[in-house]
């Protein structure tokens, strides 16, 4: 299957389409393994997300035209999966675009919260939290 | 076979729901129990007939909350094997009751340079309430080490490691490997080096038969809730004579004789240690819980979790990638594991999906888990409603979610 996905969108569709929890773990995982490989010396304490029960490390980088990429890895695979989510919604954008983005409507349209946890749910706000503190931290940086 | 029959379950109403469609496993009973009709009937009971302050009323209703609460004081020193009820202190459970020997016995007995034996198995709540108090008195911590992924303790140079020592604190079975450690024989060795000896009972009490006297433990902590008992109900065992030269742990209504503006004379122990309105409803519930127990017999429960752990360790080690923790003799009823390559908190996670409620994480032992190498593992724990039917369906299920994973 392929997992090359532009909008939230077009996320949200796959999922309605697959019925049954199996196949929506299975695509979350698929989209977890395609994501792109962060270096090890990134995966350090300093870039670290606490807050979830799998280990979740986080970098945002400056592209041209003021676009942030996000390079983040976890050593879970459904976490991975979580982070192309969140790529999906943030990652190419300004720092203005995504202090923006109300990203719960986004998650509740994928109707995902049904299947984590409430200790996941918190896991995967710290991931949206750490996205936000770092875009701010880019866009106060601009600004002086 | 198990003498345990699965009507059993019949007892327990939250075990008879559906999670995600599917009957529920529950395989978290080393985390808490469920709870059978019995126990919450006692709860109900109380609050329908009893309720009332304990020990100061004239009144009626006093007097069944009064009976209510010291006669689970008899029946946890019965349970135990303890010499007299008032070696039994009610707590919130085996933390408090740790925590409570640290900021009593351990402030006046404890100094500088005063060591602290412990093992490297201990759960957080017999960890850190010495390491506070080892800041405040400027004792020492120190740890008998565990072999390797066997989990078992290396007492090779026990003697030597109890030099200096004051106090030995472990566990009876470790939370995390499971491993039965051979308490009675650290305690006399303990105790002829001169030191205080305490048993954190948290996985064996209600699992096992035990018996303080023979255990020749000094202190011994458990939970009411990981015996089918409620939540926030738990005991501390300590010797009369130990009680006797212990501070207040603290200060309120119950635990005094005698108050004025400046100063206040103590009550008797154990009730010295229990300030405050008792959890009585808890105790009514536990005292049930212990009644339910003893009629299945622990011996007949001990003999059911084991079997359950030797079953799925066997099943489980027919998984290529595995790595399963905890002894092979001298196991309590609960198995720990990894997969190579697949995270436990995307096992756990997959499997919550159908029915099978696992623990993953550290469980409350981050320096174990340390020294072990592995930053997570996943466990599944036993109670004696489990079934070995049931066992079969986690394996299934564990292999559907390695197919998914892989």
């Amino acid at each position: 299957m392929s997992v090359t996905l532009n909008s939230i969108d077009e996320l949200a569709d796959n999922f309605e389409l697959l019925g049954d929890w199996e196949s929506r773990f299975g695509y979350l995982i698929d989209l977890g393994k395609e994501l792109p490989p962060m270096d090890a010396a990134d995966q350090s304490e300093v870039n670290r997300v606490h807050g979830c029960q799998a280990q979740v490390w986080m970098k945002l980088r400056p592209e041209a035209a003021g676009r942030i990429t996000i390079v983040a890895d976890s050593d879970a695979f459904i976490v991975k999966g979580l982070i192309a989510v969140l790529l999906i919604i943030y990652s190419g954008k300004t720092a203005k675009e995504i202090l923006a983005i109300d990203c719960q409507v986004l998650l509740d349209q994928l109707q995902l919260a049904a299947h984590l946890s409430p200790t996941r749910k918190n896991g995967l706000f710290a991931m949206v939290q750490r996205v936000r503190e770092l875009a701010q931290a880019i866009q106060v940086e601009a600004t002086e | 076979m198990s003498a345990i029959s699965d009507g059993i379950r019949d007892d327990f109403p939250a075990l008879t729901q559906e999670i995600n469609g599917h009957p529920l496993v529950y395989f978290d009973n080393a985390a808490t129990t469920q709870k059978p009709r019995a126990v919450l009937d006692a709860i109900q009971n109380y609050y329908e007939h009893d309720n009332a302050n304990v020990h100061r009323g004239i009144h009626e209703l006093s007097n069944r909350a009064t009976a209510a609460y010291e006669g689970t004081r008899d029946r946890v020193a019965q349970f135990i094997n303890a010499p007299v009820h008032e070696d039994i202190i009610f707590t919130r459970g085996t933390t408090e009751a740790i925590n409570l020997v640290a900021a009593t016995w351990g402030t006046v007995n404890l100094g500088a340079g005063d060591v602290i034996l412990l093992t490297e198995l201990e759960h957080h709540s017999n960890l850190v309430p010495w390491q506070l108090l080892a800041q405040r008195t400027g004792a020492k911590l120190r740890f008998i080490p565990v072999t390797g992924d066997e989990g078992t303790l290396d007492l090779s140079d026990f003697d030597g490691q109890l030099e200096g020592a004051k106090l030995v604190s472990l566990t009876h079975i470790s939370n995390a490997l499971g491993t039965i450690n051979p308490v009675a024989e650290i305690c006399a060795q303990a105790k002829a080096a001169g030191a205080v000896t305490l048993v954190d009972a948290a996985q064996s009490a209600g699992h096992m038969p035990l018996d303080v006297q023979a255990l020749g433990c000094d202190f011994l902590a458990l939970s009411g809730h990981k015996l089918c008992g409620p939540t926030g109900i738990g005991a501390l065992f300590a010797r009369r004579e130990l009680q006797e030269a212990m501070p207040p742990y603290q200060g309120g209504g119950e635990m005094i004789s005698k108050v004025e503006f400046h100063k206040s004379e103590f009550n008797v122990p154990p009730h010295k240690f229990e300030a405050g309105t008792p959890n009585v409803a808890g105790a009514a519930g536990l005292h049930a819980a212990l009644d339910y127990l003893d009629a299945i017999g622990l011996d007949a429960i001990h003999a059911h979790d084991t079997e359950l752990a030797h079953y799925a360790k066997e099943r489980l080690s027919g998984f290529e990638g595995v790595r399963i923790f905890g002894p092979t003799e001298d196991r309590g009823g609960l198995v720990s594991f990894i997969f190579e390559n697949v995270h436990a908190l995307d096992l756990a996670t997959l499997a919550d999906q159908q029915g099978v409620a696992i623990r993953i994480g550290h469980h409350c032992t981050q320096p174990l888990h340390e020294k072990l190498g592995v930053p997570a593992t996943a466990r599944v724990s036993f109670y004696f409603y489990n079934t070995r039917s049931e066992v079969d369906r986690f394996i299934e299920v564990l292999q559907k979610v390695i197919n998914l994973l892989r």
